[in-house]
């Protein structure tokens, strides 16, 4: 099985550690991974802010970078699923079709392809759990508290494998942070304030790190717990689970 | 005019304020997940509205037709409005007949749609509206900020200013149950000298020409059981086929917009008592538009419960009225856009597209799939500040070289570090509340290059 990588631009950018922790676990795996240079960024900043006519160029890199893997990994839900509802080129319309099926999120792709059964991974730390909306209503990662259905969640199933971590609760279990892309800085009054009452919630109880699937939402949470100088860290998924 | 935005940034500088709002519409949504979750079959109540209304959109002139033949039968006059003016006039007319200058209202967020309220002021009719929360709004001369609780942005303080004021309640009162009772007398006095009541329709029966109110004060049948005549106003879209499907839709209704297993008062009228007068005035503005928008027709189905406003995180912490629009938030800002593409393009942004709208709307409608449909659509029509335009065609380019972006990026972070000022300044709307990401010193592909490169 050969998985091509794609790491979101701001992960690139900003979070390589959160990159290097997914290319490392899934290696520790036993998974052949290939990083495809020329990605860059799925487009979704664009078409969420309703410019998806433009983001042709970038469709069509991520279809020829992507086309010839079993699997597509994505350390980013937002992003994954980006790429499973909207990818289309008109260069390569059957492989990007194609790739809208085998693109994973990366949690997704531990718990229901690799079907990860233990991890050696250590992390002794109070860990707070941010559902990240796309992951959560979008890929479906846990349940939603507004269906009536049972409970499940694939972030804190792979979570509990880890030695040492605590999960702590929250009152609002998937309450958005209000990152949501553009609307950080087009709603910049409203999406400061949703992402401090998420950040409450999870220091609140008692949380030392905040963890989840989406680095975009980690950033917003994370501008926001510097700028009140609090000591709560946030992390990348894939860094706590590849801990040693 | 502001977008919503300003119009939120200007509700979130009163802090404790927006708390106090976020926190008791999520007391709401927690009641609604409560009732929901006693429902086993919850989903499949769901499902079934769902495709009960999407029949009823496919054969919408079918059912109307029926409905009318049933009502005509019941002794209803029936009347049809193309728009906000002809439902006015026709209610106007009405009143008109029967030389009457005062009406008692029962709440219907289509008349507010149709801004009948003014439109009778205008013309020297006074209407008071019998909803306790639309009667504080209409005293307070807003507008409701939310579909089922329309005075929800209120505290019971500011409600005790205005009953001082207009209902001679003592200053300073604002004991909820005195001010109520205050109410209640008011509105008793108003019920017994009105020949005329106006109520909302919740549901329409196609297959019996009946229709059902729902409120839980009784004030719809305060009003059409004492006047001499009855109007209900009614969108079109608030036809089912049968009787039976009622139980569907009476389940889901109140579960999901306050928690109660059932709304208070389900009122059926059928046919006017011996000497009274009933019409039925059927109003389209706009709703045939949107039922030919492919992408947007299913936000017809909705039957007005509010759920997506309570669960919304946005609107819970930017207030209805700054979608300013008759239906607030998530569902307003897909029915918004239909009605006036330039007044309401803003509205579909004001969403994080988290979802979680979609998943309590008891009727399904994928509304945040919606909103960023409309979005693509706004931005096509031109409806988009240039700033945005650019900053997107500018982004666009960057992305779509690898080499160009790995080169800006590398000049931003560089930038970032050692030019701080250029991004931490007032400028930069992320850093007003948040600090910048501190740049690592290399990237994810030069650090794959240096390591993973030879392999």
């Amino acid at each position: 099985m050969t998985v091509g990588l794609f790491i979101p631009c701001y992960v690139d950018q900003f979070y390589p550690q959160a990159g290097i922790a997914t290319l490392q676990l899934l290696e520790r795996l036993g998974v052949d991974v290939v990083y495809p240079p020329k990605q860059t960024c799925c487009g979704q900043p664009m078409a969420n802010s309703g410019f998806s006519h433009l983001t042709q160029d970038c469709d069509d890199l991520i279809t020829e970078s992507f086309a010839e893997f079993d699997y597509v990994v994505v350390p980013s839900g937002s992003c994954a699923l980006h790429i499973k509802d909207h990818l289309h080129s008109d260069k390569h319309p059957d492989d990007a079709r194609h790739l809208r099926t085998k693109v994973y999120e990366l949690v997704e792709f531990l718990t229901d392809i690799l079907k990860v059964k233990d991890l050696k991974a250590r992390f002794p730390h109070k860990v707070g759990v941010h559902q990240s909306c796309h992951g959560l209503r979008g890929l479906h990662l846990s349940q939603m508290s507004e269906l009536v259905a049972p409970p499940f969640s694939k972030p804190e199933q792979l979570l509990n494998m880890v030695e040492g971590i605590e999960l702590i609760p929250l009152s609002r279990v998937d309450e958005c942070c209000g990152f949501g892309g553009t609307f950080c800085v087009a709603e910049e009054a409203v999406s400061a304030k949703m992402g401090k009452d998420r950040v409450a919630d999870h220091i609140s109880h008692g949380a030392e790190y905040i963890t989840g699937a989406d680095l975009s939402c980690l950033m917003h949470m994370e501008g926001i717990l510097r700028r009140q100088k609090s000591n709560v860290k946030v992390m990348h998924i894939a860094e706590i689970l590849n801990s040693l | 005019m502001k977008d919503h935005a300003a119009l939120s940034e200007e509700f979130n500088i009163d802090e404790p304020r927006v708390n106090w709002h976020d926190e008791t519409l999520w007391l709401i949504r927690q009641k609604r997940d409560k009732a929901v979750h006693g429902i086993p079959e919850w989903e499949w109540l769901r499902e079934t509205a769902s495709q009960v209304k999407n029949n009823v959109l496919s054969n919408l002139s079918a059912y109307l037709e029926q409905f009318e033949a049933n009502a005509l039968a019941n002794g209803v006059f029936v009347h049809w409005a193309a728009d906000a003016n002809e439902h006015n006039e026709i209610i106007h007319s009405i009143l008109r007949k029967h030389q009457v200058e005062r009406m008692v209202k029962s709440k219907s967020m289509l008349t507010e749609e149709c801004h009948l309220n003014d439109y009778l002021t205008e013309n020297g009719i006074e209407v008071i509206d019998s909803d306790l929360g639309e009667r504080i709004v209409q005293l307070g001369n807003e507008h409701p900020s939310h579909i089922v609780l329309p005075c929800i942005h209120k505290k019971k303080e500011e409600i005790g200013d205005l009953f001082h004021k207009y209902l001679g309640t003592a200053a300073g009162e604002s004991d909820p149950q005195i001010l109520t009772e205050a109410a209640r007398q008011h509105l008793r006095e108003t019920f017994l000298t009105r020949k005329v009541a106006l109520t909302g329709v919740n549901f329409a029966v196609a297959e019996t020409g009946e229709f059902v109110v729902c409120t839980n004060e009784g004030n719809a049948d305060m009003g059409a059981h004492l006047a001499d005549v009855h109007i209900a106003s009614m969108g079109i879209e608030k036809i089912i086929p049968e009787r039976k499907h009622l139980g569907v839709f009476l389940r889901l209704l109140t579960r999901s917009a306050t928690g109660q297993p059932i709304t208070t008062y389900s009122s059926h009228f059928k046919s006017p008592r011996q000497g009274q007068e009933m019409h039925i005035v059927l109003v389209d503005n706009g709703r045939s538009r949107q039922l030919g928008r492919e992408n947007f027709r299913n936000s017809l189905k909705c039957i007005r419960c509010g759920s997506c406003m309570n669960t919304c995180p946005v609107y819970r912490r930017s207030g209805g009225h700054s979608y300013h629009s008759v239906i607030s938030g998530p569902i307003g800002s897909i029915l918004a856009p239909n009605l006036d593409m330039k007044e309401f393009a803003d509205l579909p942004f004001a969403s994080t597209l988290c979802g979680s709208c979609s998943n309590v709307c008891p009727v399904k409608i994928d509304i945040h799939n919606q909103l960023y449909k409309w979005r693509q659509v706004l931005v096509k029509e031109g409806y988009v500040s240039n700033t945005k335009a650019i900053s997107m065609k500018t982004m666009t380019w960057v992305i779509s070289f690898p080499a160009l972006f790995a080169f800006a990026g590398k000049t931003g972070r560089w930038a970032m570090k050692n030019l701080p000022f250029l991004v931490n300044n007032k400028l930069n709307p992320w850093y007003k509340a948040r600090e910048m990401p501190v740049p690592p010193k290399e990237s994810f592909r030069d650090w794959y290059v240096k390591n993973r490169g030879q392999k």
